[in-house]
């Protein structure tokens, strides 16, 4: 087997006494569809906001392609090309398509200390390039993202992680709140991801959808990795009990 | 032509003009042309640039999803700090300088303390209010310093400039910064950040964005233009009163919102915030011209916010029900 691309070694984190994740390690191999499944407060949560770099690890080390990491903010995760999409907070539902799918990392055509010109021809030209790529019809690029549907949310969500080439997607719920047919969608969405080289963590309440769309399953529970099978080689019954 | 009556229903400070006109018209037909003539305009125009100016800071505040009560003050204090160290000796720049720098120093405390203890910003400008205005008070030791005469360089700010001295100096600074704060909101990183942070704070932060600083950053700006706005009118004056601008962050926030700014953040243009100035000075103006009974004039501003965002909300709602095909 190829080495890990993340590394993830025994992992802490305590909020205020409660002890949210109990050394959690985990291997991640590139262009694999990893499912992570696990009640409310298994710790979930927990572990996708360190590996994001919202929260920061109380004790435990991960390491990316054999590096040794230690994200501040999300921009470094980013940077480090793992992108985060999450249930609602990906998006700003008052600004256009174009402006969303840059945020933070707007293209610019002059600039003085961080500050400077968009360009905002290249904003609207690539936008409607990578909706395009992920299979995505939307009218213009000017259109609000609060105008969109769930689904459609997403799908520019993971049209913008595949535009700025981020090899480790982060998928938080995504399938919460979406009618059927949307779900199918976005779980459309992870399949291809594997085709592109990129791999993915899929978080999920719902264990047929992360049976649908992946390789391998982790379920945590009470802060710790209870169960971690090859999809093929486990079934739903073993996961119930393990949870 | 659908799609034309979308756009315009979108943009709420469109229906801010056309109301303008109709008020304009409405105006000078009650005043058998007083409204319009060259001397009331120059008069409008001479002082709409400090409301505006406040207006401005006050609706790029609001977009990024925060609040300043303490332009008032701020409009106070910052002149007052120049003037006081004029009266000491100090030349005119640097004593500016010091004024400003207290402003900025004023907004830096408010941004400080709004993000540093997670508390609304409401409240730490209401406070705020209050301590810059009795800084004011107390700097001035109870007598506005007398300035002398050639103390101030009013060619820069306040001198009547244009055809037929329709314009003050003042109107010159204020297009100047509106242009400027208009482009740094639509065409920069900068304005898409301070937008993502008022739109959806959880969003901006997931994407990296330094809400904090950007937020700080707009408290600044907002406190700023404040002080800007209150020196430029001590200059029109001739002399720093520690009572000016009370009332006055009301009235911005008032501005902002008749020109379509949310209360919630991530909505609003700086034309719009300008529009809602104009709006109030205009309405202001044009009461006492109509021989009508001064203290209407609030109630017309306060029927007139109401009714405004109703309109915005309801306008807001229609046009996003209405698909358009492109």
């Amino acid at each position: 087997m190829a080495d890990p691309i993340i590394k993830i070694r025994n992992l802490h984190k305590w909020y205020s006494g409660v002890h949210a994740l109990k050394g959690v390690s985990l291997d991640i191999q590139p262009n694999e569809a990893l499912g992570l499944v696990g009640d409310n407060g298994a710790g979930k949560s927990t572990l996708i906001n360190i590996l994001s770099g919202i929260q920061q690890a109380d004790e435990g080390e991960i390491t990316i392609d054999g590096e040794k990491v230690n994200f501040r903010n999300p921009r470094d995760a980013m940077d480090r090309g793992i992108e985060t999409i999450y249930q609602y907070n990906s998006m700003v539902p008052t600004m256009s398509i174009a402006r969303n799918m840059f945020i933070g990392r707007e293209p610019l055509k002059a600039s003085f200390m961080g500050v400077g010109i968009m360009d905002r021809k290249r904003m609207a030209e690539e936008s409607v390039q990578a909706i395009a790529d992920v299979d995505l019809h939307l009218r213009s690029p000017d259109a609000l993202v609060g105008e969109l549907s769930g689904g459609q949310r997403q799908g520019v969500a993971i049209a913008r992680a595949m535009h700025f080439k981020s090899k480790v997607m982060i998928l938080d719920e995504p399938t919460n709140h979406l009618a059927v047919k949307e779900t199918q969608k976005v779980i459309g969405f992870v399949q291809s991801l594997k085709e592109l080289g990129i791999t993915a963590i899929f978080i999920s309440h719902n264990i047929h959808h992360v049976f649908e769309c992946c390789d391998r399953i982790v379920a945590m529970a009470r802060g710790e990795v209870v169960l971690d099978r090859r999809t093929e080689e486990t079934n739903m019954e073993e996961i119930h009990s393990a949870l | 032509m659908r799609r034309l009556l979308k756009i315009y229903m979108e943009k709420p400070e469109l229906a801010g003009i056309v109301f303008l006109l109709l008020l304009a018209a409405v105006f000078q037909f009650q005043t058998d042309g007083a409204f319009l003539n060259a001397y009331n305009m120059q008069g409008i125009l001479g002082i709409l640039p400090e409301m505006a100016l406040v207006a401005i800071g006050v609706t790029l505040l609001m977009i990024c999803g925060e609040f300043d009560l303490s332009v008032g003050s701020v409009f106070a204090l910052t002149p007052m700090v120049m003037a006081v160290l004029i009266q000491d000796g100090w030349p005119f720049l640097p004593a500016i300088m010091a004024g400003m720098a207290t402003a900025l120093l004023i907004g830096f405390v408010n941004g400080f303390l709004t993000i540093r203890f997670q508390i609304p910003s409401f409240i730490t400008t209401l406070g705020m209010l209050f301590v810059a205005r009795s800084i004011t008070v107390v700097i001035s030791g109870g007598f506005p310093p007398v300035l002398p005469r050639d103390a101030l360089p009013r060619g820069m700010f306040t001198s009547f400039v244009g055809p037929n001295d329709l314009f003050r100096m003042s109107f010159v600074w204020f297009v100047l910064v509106a242009v400027v704060v208009s482009l740094l909101l639509s065409r920069t990183n900068f304005g898409n950040w301070v937008r993502a942070t008022g739109g959806f704070l959880p969003a901006a932060q997931a994407m990296g964005i330094p809400t904090a600083r950007v937020k700080t950053a707009c408290f600044m700006l907002c406190s700023l233009l404040a002080g800007f706005a209150g020196t430029i009118q001590v200059m029109r004056l001739g002399a720093p009163l520690p009572s000016i601008g009370e009332g006055l962050e009301l009235q911005a926030v008032a501005a902002a919102v008749i020109g379509g700014t949310a209360l919630t953040g991530g909505i609003g243009t700086i034309l719009g915030g300008i529009i809602g100035a104009t709006l109030i000075r205009v309405i202001d103006n044009g009461l006492v011209l109509s021989q009508v009974d001064a203290n209407w004039f609030k109630l017309a501003i306060g029927s007139l916010t109401i009714f405004a965002v109703i309109l915005n909300s309801w306008l807001r709602k229609k046009a996003k029900a209405m698909k358009v095909e492109t």
